[in-house]
């Protein structure tokens, strides 16, 4: 490990728990962030929780280079099945891009924001990329961009990310150890040789770290995101956490490894493990400290188009939105209206501290609650929820905590065409497998939940609850609470009671 | 002597943009090399630049019709591996 560390202090592993800002009032987990900062991403998708519920964003997969091997990525990315960064059904040149947002900005006023992010690395396609964006911003300068990249060529287009106004970037920073690079990045390409291995691993290491701090420099807001890949980086991460903080960047999103067999990855081969959800929560709070920001977070594909946990793609390919008859001038002026009504409402319900509940005996213990949730209500049937959003009632109130995928990532083979990479069956089946991923959980909300799941779920000390359809999930949770809090099963039992 | 690209190429445009000859262009059901314009980069770079960037295995063959990369060599993924999952092969 050669790179400089600013400061010798203690690590700012920030306690997790709710000593801090990000839990009970703060309705985002956004006000211990400067000032300059907040007004930078409150109203952001990707950034704020709250926001996200109404504001959409897109990605246009104009960057298909890329000038490395991740041991978690294929790219063969032509899937239409998947969800997972990286994979796209339709690559689109600058001009086709600039003309899919501009409709997709039309049809749904909420879009805010444009990415661009793949499928491979966005400032391995410089021409490309910043094409894109320079055409955009004359075309439609109310839409915010914003770029993800690997790092390796952050350096020189540092200026370059300056002059189009791009206000966020975000670094994917796996490690800071070229050892345990070389155990993510088989190769890059460099100064015109691939390099393998650890030396390989060294220049990408260095080069992300300088770009993250060329970035800072300049104001430009940075977010690193990082794979949890267990027994490779796992407790690695904690120092990167705290060497990209001390460089500036202001949030460090974990995002778990996506590794399935059928994926055709090298993780996926080789039967390398994803994490499980109690590791991720643990190292989520180890390196938010008290951001509890982005654990929203979807892992988005690079053609992902509408709100968080939803994908419109479909409905905007090129030959559908060849056939539309856009007024773009009066679509701005629509959006215009969207955007001011969405962010009044977003300041009213941020100007409203959320009262703390009332009626829950103190040193109740905190409860998580798994919610088949859609548009910020309990509006899914329990067999039909693409995922759970994840909540923990206590007595300071319900705060959000994650959210978990249900399905299969991939559709079938057919699509993928690796027939040969699939496993065979596996015994779990799908009803077994959604109730496994909730685990830790004791309620899960829903619309609706069928009879064989039902009895599944009490089985395995998950109460099943129907009782709360179309209510706002936070309201729904809180209600539970207080059922639960009312029986004195949430506290500790006498006879367990430790005097301190 | 020109360098060529085979069916496994996932069309990523990788290659386009590092190619100092601009011997690359798109096409379907995959990109290729024109065999006038390709030097295998000599007195340009050390290595083609096409072979040293491109991500997938087997996807660039020279006249002999070598891989450039041939299998395992990019991903590490052991031949063993391969052979049991039907991907590995050794030469176009």
């Amino acid at each position: 490990m050669e790179l400089p560390v600013i400061s010798n202090n203690a690590p700012a592993a920030e306690g997790g728990g709710c000593s801090s800002s990000g839990c009970g009032t703060a309705p985002d987990g956004l006000a211990h962030l400067p000032d300059h900062i907040r007004a930078k991403v409150q109203d952001h998708p990707c950034y704020s929780e709250q926001a996200h519920h109404y504001f959409a964003r897109m990605h246009v997969a104009v960057a298909p280079a890329c000038n490395i091997q991740c041991n978690y990525c294929n790219r063969k990315y032509d899937c239409s099945n998947e969800s997972r960064p990286g994979v796209v059904s339709e690559l689109l040149t600058p001009d086709q891009a600039i003309k899919k947002v501009l409709a997709v900005a039309a049809e749904i006023p909420q879009m805010t924001v444009l990415g661009i992010a793949g499928p491979g690395d966005p400032l391995a396609n410089p021409g490309r990329t910043f094409d894109t964006f320079r055409q955009l911003s004359e075309k439609a300068p109310d839409i915010k961009l914003c770029v993800s990249t690997n790092g390796l060529s952050l350096p020189e287009h540092v200026d370059e990310i300056a002059k189009h106004n791009i206000d966020h970037v975000t670094i994917t920073i796996n490690c800071v150890d070229p050892e345990v690079g070389a155990k993510i990045y088989p190769w890059i390409y460099w100064q015109n040789k691939r390099i393998f291995g650890i030396e390989g691993a060294k220049i990408l290491i260095e080069q992300q770290q300088k770009g993250l701090q060329m970035l800072t420099e300049r104001g430009i807001l940075v977010k690193v995101n990082s794979v949890l890949i267990p027994g490779v980086n796992d407790q690695h991460l904690k120092e990167v956490s705290k060497i990209v903080k001390e460089k500036g960047a202001f949030l460090h999103n974990v995002m778990p490894l996506i590794a399935e067999a059928e994926h055709g990855t090298y993780y996926g081969i080789m039967g390398q493990p994803e994490p499980s959800q109690e590791m991720l929560q643990e190292l989520q709070d180890a390196c938010a400290g008290d951001m509890a920001m982005m654990r929203h977070c979807r892992q988005c594909r690079a053609d992902a188009v509408g709100l968080l946990g939803e994908d419109r793609g479909d409905e905007f390919t090129m030959d559908k939105i060849d056939v539309m008859d856009i007024d773009y001038e009066a679509a701005m002026v629509r959006r215009k209206q969207v955007h001011d009504e969405i962010i009044d409402k977003l300041e009213a319900e941020r100007g409203v501290a959320k009262p703390k509940p009332t009626d829950i005996p103190e040193g109740s213990r905190p409860v998580l609650m798994a919610v088949a949730g859609k548009n910020g209500l309990v509006a899914e049937h329990f067999g039909h929820a693409r995922e759970f959003l994840i909540y923990e009632a206590s007595p300071e109130g319900v705060r959000f905590i994650s959210h978990r995928k249900t399905e299969l990532y991939c559709g079938g083979m057919d699509a993928c065409g690796d027939g040969d990479l699939v496993e065979a069956g596996g015994t779990e089946s799908l009803l077994d497998r959604n109730i496994r991923i909730l685990a830790g959980c004791e309620v899960v909300l829903c619309s609706k939940v069928g009879y064989e799941p039902w009895a599944k779920l009490e089985a395995a000390g998950i109460a099943p609850n129907g009782e709360h359809a179309m209510e706002p999930i936070e309201e729904a949770v809180m209600a539970v609470y207080k059922e639960i809090a009312a029986t004195g099963k949430l506290l500790p039992q006498a006879d367990t009671l430790k005097v301190a | 002597m020109a360098l060529q690209i085979t069916e496994s190429c996932v069309n990523c445009w990788a290659c386009v943009d590092v190619c100092p000859n601009d011997a690359i262009y798109e096409d379907k059901p995959h990109f290729l090399i024109e065999p006038d314009k390709c030097t295998e980069c000599l007195g340009d770079h050390a290595d083609p630049q096409c072979a040293a960037i491109c991500p997938i295995e087997m996807a660039i063959v020279n006249e002999l019709g070598e891989f450039l990369n041939p299998p395992g060599s990019l991903t590490g993924i052991p031949i063993e591996k391969l052979k049991e999952l039907g991907l590995w092969r050794d030469a176009a």
